[in-house]
C-alpha cells in the first residue's frame, strides 16, 4: 500500500512535562475525510497540534506528500499546503468577514480573488455579511469564517479542531455538509469531533484515541458497526 | 559563590565603597550619603513588599514620600493660633463638606437604581455640594493665608515631637494607598501603575498650591529635630564635647556635624531593622504563606477561595505606609518641607532601581540596593565630570562640544541609572541578593 | 450682542485651545494605544519618546534657520519634522532590537514590559537632557496669528477679542492629516490589516503567516511618527520642556484608557474628552457668565472650578471614574 498523503507516525510527546501522546498514528488520504474521536482528555486536540507542528515531538515523525516535515514550523506547514482551524479564537473578531479571508491569504502574493469567490460560493451567508465585523456573527457563521479563512491558502489538507463545538444540531449538519463538499473538491480533511456518531458517518477513516494512543482504527462505517466501539464511545 | 557568602561579600563591598568615599571626601559627606541611603533603603523595602511579594507595580512612590513629609509638618510644627482664629474652622468645615459630598455621591450611586435619573441626581448633588464647599472653604483659606504670609500664612501643625510624625506619615500614605488600591487593584497590572502615577502628581500639586496647609512652595522650614539628635550649636558650646573633639584632632564644626549625622544614622538604622524584622516575621506567618501562594499562582489561589484583590489591597497599603514613614523621616532629616524639590525621577524611579538591583523579594536586598544605588546616584556626577574632562582633554579650550559635554556631565546619572536598571533586568533579573 | 460676545469668549478660551490640546493628546494617545494593542504593554517611555522626537526636530530646525531656510509663514519646525521622525524611528527600532525583542522572545509578563519601559524612560530622559538640556525652549517662527485679537475686534465691532494662533490651526490640520493617514494605513493596506489582525488575535495571526517581527517594526515606526508629531505640535503651541512631556503621560494614558486601550478610534475620542474636561474645569467662567446672565445674577468669584495647577487632577478623576465604572473604556478596549 502506498504511503498516505499526510501521516503522523508513532507520535510521542507533550507540553514540557509528562507525555500526552504515546506512539499515536494518524493519517489521511488525498480527498478523504479522517475523523479523530475519543473520550475527553484522550489527547485528540494534542494529536492534531502535533501533526501541525505546534507541539515538539520526542519520537515519531510527520510526513506530508512524501516529504518529512517533522522539523517544520506551523507557518512553514501552511506554506506547504496545510490549513488549520483552531477550536477557539479562530477568527479575528474585530475585523470584517472579508478582512478575515484576506488575512487567511496573507502568505499568498498572487491574486486570490478566485479563491475568495469559491469560499463565498461555499458559504453564501459570508458574502452577504462580508463587511460586518466577524465578532458580530452567530456561532455557526463564525465557524464558517474560520473554515473560510483556512481555505484561503488553497490548502491540500485542512485540519479542523472540533468545528461544531457549541453550535446547534441544524447548523452542525449544515457544517458537515460543507465539509463533505470541501473534501469532494480534492482537499483532505483531518478533524477532531465531539459528536462522534455524526462525524464517523461522514468519515472515510476513523481513529478512536484513548490516553494518547490508538485504540481502534478503521473505516468510519466499520467503526460504527463495531459493537465495542458503539458501547464504549458512541453511547450504545 | 555560596548563598551564605554572597550577602557578606556584597555588603562588605558596599561598606568598602563608603570607606573609600570617607577616605577621599571625609566622614561628613560620607555620613550624609549613608543617611539618605538608609532612607532610600526603607522606601525600597516598602516598594519591595508590593512588588516582590505581590507583583504590584507602584510608580507613585514620590506621592507617598511627600505625604510622609506633610505629616512631619502637621505633627511637629506648632499651631498658628491667629490663623486658626481667622479661618481654621471654615477650612475644616469646608473640607468636611467636600468629603461628605464625594461620599454622598458614592452612596447615591450605590443606592439609586441605574438610569439617566441617577446620573442627573448625582450631578446636581455634586454641583450643589461643591458650591457649598467653595462658599465656605475659599474665604476661610484666604483668611488663613492672609495671616502673616511672609512668616506663617498657614494653620501650622500640632506641635508634637517629630518622632510621632513617622507613624503618622505611614498612616497618611496608607490612606492614600487604600483609595488608589480600591480603584485600580483587580484590574490589569498597568492600571495600578497609571493610577499611582496620577495620584503622586496630584499630591505634589496639592503640596505646592495649598498654602494654608503647608505654605506651598514657600516651604516650611525649622522642623524640630527628633529626640535624641542634638543641634550642632549646642554641641559646640559644650566644654566636654569641645575637649573630646580636640582629643580626636577634629574641628568643633566637623565633629559636631558628624555626631548629629551619626545620631540620625542610628535612629534610621533602628527603624530599618525593626521594619525588616517585622516584614520577615510576617512573611513566615500563615499570612505570609498565603501571600506567597497567591503570588506564585493567582489563578489557583483564587480558585481555592482566596480573595486575591483584598490581599493585594492589604499589601499595597502596608508597603505604601512604609514608604510614607520613610518620607517623614526624610523631611525630618532635612528639617524642612520643600514641595518644589519632589521629582518623580529621584523619588520614584531611583527607588525602583534600588529594588530591582538589590533583589526583588529580598528585604536585605532592599538595604543593599538602597545603599549602593544612592551612593552611585551621588557619585556618578563627579565621576561623569571626570570622564568628560578626560574625553575632552584633547579638545581646544572654548570649543562648543567640550563646553556642551562638560555641562552635560550632570545629566549622566539619569542615563547611568536607566542603563543599570535595564542591564540588571536583562541579565540578572533576580538582582544582587535573590529571593531565598 | 452679549450672546455673541459670550460665544466668542467661549471660542477663544475654551473651544479653540481645547481642540488644539485635544488633537495633541489624541496623537499621543494613539501612540500609546498602538503599542498596547500590538506589543501588549503600557509604554511609560512614551512621554520621553515625544520629548526626544521634539528635541531632534528642534535641533534640525535650528540647523535649517542657521542655513537661512525657513517655511514662509509656517514654522520651520514643520520642515524639520520628517528628520525628527526619522531620528525617533531609529531610536525606537534600536531600543526594540536591544531591549524589547529579548522580552518578546522569552514571553515575559506584561508587568515586566512596563518595568522595562520605565528603564527606557530613564535612559531617554538622560539622553534628552544630554542633547538639549532641561530648559524651556521656544522654537516657533513664521506668522504668529491667523486672526489677531485686535483685527477681530475691529472687523466685528464686538467687545470680546478672538485670536486664532497659527500653531492652533497647524495642530488641527496636521493632526487631521496624521489620523487620516493612519486609518487609511490600518484599514486599507495589507501591512496595516496585518497589524490589526495581530492586535486582535496573535496566535491566529501567526498561523496565517503574519511575520510578528515585521508587524512590531512597522508599529514602532508609526509610533515614532505619531509621538514626534504630537510632541512638535505641543511644543509649537506651548513650548518645549522635557519634563512637561514626561508629565503629559498622565493625560495621555487617561485619554487612551477612557477611549479603551488598544482602540485607535477610542484614543482620539479620549484625547478630546480629556482635553475639553481639563479646559472647562480650569477655565474661569466669570466672563462668559457676565455676558449671558442678567446683571442681578452676576457672579462674584471667578467661577473657576479648579485652579490650572490641578489640571492633572481632572485627567486623574476621569481615569478613576472610568476604571470604576467601565474599565474597558467608552469604546471597547482590549482587556481589563
Amino acid at each position: 500500500m502506498a504511503e498516505p498523503f499526510l501521516i503522523g507516525e508513532t507520535m510521542t510527546g507533550g507540553y514540557g512535562g509528562a507525555d500526552i501522546l504515546h506512539g499515536c498514528t494518524l493519517a489521511v488520504e488525498r480527498g478523504e475525510i479522517a475523523v479523530i474521536v475519543g473520550p475527553n482528555g484522550a489527547g485528540k486536540s494534542t494529536a492534531m497540534k502535533a501533526v501541525f507542528g505546534m507541539l515538539k515531538l520526542r519520537a515519531g515523525r510527520v510526513r506530508f506528500d512524501g516529504e518529512d516535515i517533522t522539523a517544520l514550523s506551523p507557518q512553514d506547514r501552511v506554506v506547504r499546503g496545510m490549513g488549520f482551524v483552531p477550536q477557539t479564537q479562530n477568527i479575528f473578531t474585530s475585523m470584517s468577514v472579508e478582512e478575515n479571508l484576506e488575512m487567511g491569504a496573507f502568505i499568498r502574493r498572487d491574486d486570490f480573488r478566485d479563491t475568495m469567490a469559491q469560499v463565498y460560493d461555499l458559504f453564501p451567508i459570508l458574502k452577504e455579511k462580508r463587511n460586518q465585523p466577524a465578532g458580530e456573527l452567530s456561532g455557526g457563521q463564525r465557524q464558517q469564517v474560520a473554515v473560510g479563512r483556512a481555505l484561503m491558502t488553497r490548502p491540500k489538507v485542512l485540519m479542523l479542531d472540533e468545528p461544531t463545538a457549541g453550535v446547534s444540531p441544524i447548523v452542525m449538519d449544515e457544517l458537515f455538509d460543507r465539509i463533505i463538499e470541501i473534501a469532494r473538491s480534492g482537499i483532505s480533511i483531518l478533524m477532531v469531533e465531539q459528536n462522534a456518531r455524526q462525524a464517523l458517518e461522514i468519515a472515510d477513516k476513523g481513529y478512536v484515541l484513548v490516553q494518547g494512543a490508538n485504540r481502534f482504527t478503521d473505516t468510519g462505517k466499520a467503526l460504527m458497526a463495531d459493537p465495542e466501539v458503539r458501547r464504549s464511545f458512541l453511547g450504545g | 559563590m555560596s548563598a551564605r557568602l554572597r550577602p557578606v561579600l556584597l555588603f562588605g563591598a558596599v561598606a568598602l565603597l563608603y570607606l573609600a568615599t570617607a577616605y577621599v571626601y571625609g566622614w561628613n559627606l560620607t555620613l550624609a550619603i549613608v543617611n539618605m541611603g538608609l532612607i532610600g533603603a526603607i522606601m525600597a523595602l516598602g516598594v519591595n513588599m508590593q512588588w516582590g511579594y505581590a507583583g504590584l507595580f507602584n510608580i507613585g512612590i514620590m506621592g507617598f514620600v511627600a505625604l510622609g513629609g506633610l505629616a512631619a509638618v502637621l505633627i511637629s510644627i506648632p499651631p498658628v493660633p491667629e490663623a486658626w482664629a481667622a479661618g481654621g474652622m471654615g477650612v475644616v468645615l469646608g473640607l468636611l463638606i467636600g468629603a461628605a459630598t464625594i461620599a454622598g455621591a458614592v452612596l447615591l450611586w450605590k443606592k439609586l437604581p441605574p438610569g439617566k435619573l441617577r446620573g442627573l441626581i448625582i450631578v446636581i448633588f455634586l454641583v450643589a455640594g461643591f458650591w457649598l464647599y467653595g462658599k465656605i472653604f475659599s474665604p476661610a483659606v484666604s483668611a488663613v493665608e492672609a495671616v502673616n504670609p511672609a512668616g506663617t500664612g498657614f494653620l501650622g501643625g500640632l506641635g508634637l515631637p517629630v518622632l510621632f510624625a513617622w507613624p503618622a506619615g505611614g498612616l497618611l500614605a496608607a490612606g492614600a494607598a487604600w483609595i488608589i488600591g480600591k480603584t485600580a487593584l483587580g484590574l490589569r497590572s498597568d492600571y495600578l501603575a497609571i493610577a499611582t502615577l496620577g495620584i503622586s502628581e496630584i499630591i505634589i500639586a496639592i503640596l505646592k498650591n495649598e498654602d494654608w496647609l503647608n505654605r506651598g512652595v514657600k516651604n516650611v522650614i525649622g522642623i524640630p529635630r527628633p529626640w535624641p539628635v542634638p543641634y550642632e550649636v549646642q554641641l559646640q558650646q559644650d566644654q566636654g564635647f569641645l575637649a573630646w573633639a580636640a582629643d580626636w584632632g577634629a574641628s568643633a564644626a566637623t565633629a559636631s556635624s558628624i555626631i548629629v549625622k551619626l545620631s540620625y544614622a542610628g535612629l534610621f538604622l533602628m527603624v530599618l531593622l525593626i521594619l525588616i524584622t517585622l516584614v520577615e516575621l510576617s512573611w513566615r506567618s500563615p499570612w505570609g504563606r498565603m501571600m506567597r501562594a497567591i503570588r506564585d499562582n493567582e489563578v489557583s489561589a483564587a480558585a481555592m477561595g482566596k480573595d486575591v484583590t483584598r490581599r493585594h489591597l492589604q499589601i499595597f497599603v502596608l508597603g505604601s505606609a512604609v514608604v510614607g514613614v520613610a518620607g517623614a523621616m526624610m523631611t525630618t532629616l532635612d528639617g524642612q518641607l520643600t514641595p518644589g524639590s519632589y521629582q518623580p525621577l529621584r523619588f520614584t524611579f531611583l527607588i525602583w532601581v534600588m529594588v530591582i538591583v538589590g533583589g526583588s523579594g529580598n528585604n536585605w536586598g532592599s538595604l543593599l540596593g538602597g545603599m549602593l544605588i544612592w551612593w552611585l546616584w551621588i557619585m556618578v556626577e563627579p565621576m561623569g565630570l571626570w570622564l568628560m574632562q578626560l574625553i575632552t582633554s584633547g579638545m581646544a579650550e572654548g570649543y562648543w562640544l567640550k563646553k556642551h559635554l562638560i555641562e552635560s556631565a550632570a545629566h549622566m546619572r539619569m542615563l547611568t541609572m536607566g542603563v543599570i536598571l535595564l542591564l540588571v533586568l536583562r541579565f540578572s533579573p533576580r538582582g544582587l541578593l535573590p529571593e531565598k | 450682542m452679549d450672546i455673541l460676545n459670550a460665544i466668542v469668549a467661549l471660542l477663544n478660551f475654551v473651544v479653540i485651545p481645547g481642540a488644539a490640546y485635544g488633537a495633541q493628546l489624541a496623537l499621543g494617545a494613539l501612540g500609546v494605544t498602538l503599542v498596547y494593542g500590538i506589543l501588549r504593554f503600557s509604554n511609560f517611555a512614551h512621554g520621553d519618546t515625544m520629548a526626544f522626537g521634539t528635541a531632534a526636530t528642534i535641533l534640525v530646525t535650528w540647523g535649517l534657520t542657521a542655513l537661512g531656510i525657513t517655511f514662509g509663514p509656517l514654522p520651520t519646525a514643520l520642515l524639520a519634522l520628517p528628520f525628527g521622525i526619522a531620528a525617533t524611528i531609529a531610536l525606537l527600532l534600536g531600543t526594540d532590537r536591544l531591549v524589547y525583542r529579548f522580552y518578546r522572545r522569552v514571553k515575559a509578563a506584561p508587568v515586566i514590559f512596563v518595568m522595562v519601559s520605565m528603564g527606557i524612560m530613564f535612559v531617554m530622559n538622560g539622553l534628552n537632557r544630554f542633547i538639549i538640556g532641561v530648559g524651556d525652549i521656544n522654537f516657533v517662527d513664521g506668522e504668529r496669528f491667523l486672526i489677531t485679537a485686535r483685527g477681530f475686534r475691529e472687523a466685528t465691532g464686538l467687545a470680546e477679542p478672538l485670536a486664532l494662533r497659527m500653531t492652533q490651526v497647524i495642530t488641527l490640520v496636521t493632526a487631521a492629516i496624521a489620523v487620516a493617514l493612519l486609518f487609511w494605513f490600518l484599514n486599507r493596506t495589507r501591512t496595516g490589516k496585518s497589524m490589526r489582525a495581530f492586535s486582535d488575535n496573535e496566535d491566529l495571526a501567526l498561523l496565517s503567516g503574519i511575520n510578528p517581527d515585521h508587524v512590531v517594526r512597522v508599529t514602532w515606526m508609526i509610533v515614532a511618527a505619531l509621538a514626534t508629531t504630537a510632541g512638535v505640535l505641543y511644543g509649537l503651541d506651548k513650548s518645549f520642556k522635557a519634563f512637561t512631556y514626561f508629565q503629559l503621560l498622565l493625560p495621555i494614558f487617561a485619554s487612551a484608557v477612557v477611549g479603551g486601550l488598544g482602540n485607535p478610534l477610542g484614543a482620539i475620542a479620549g484625547g478630546f474628552v480629556i482635553a475639553f474636561s481639563e479646559v472647562t474645569v480650569t477655565y474661569a467662567w466669570k466672563k462668559v457668565a457676565t455676558y449671558v446672565l442678567p446683571e442681578s445674577l452676576a457672579p462674584e468669584g471667578l467661577m473657576q472650578l479648579m485652579g490650572t495647577d490641578y489640571k492633572f487632577a481632572v485627567s486623574f478623576a476621569i481615569l478613576v471614574v472610568v476604571l470604576l465604572i467601565k474599565p474597558t473604556g467608552i469604546f471597547k478596549g482590549k482587556s481589563v
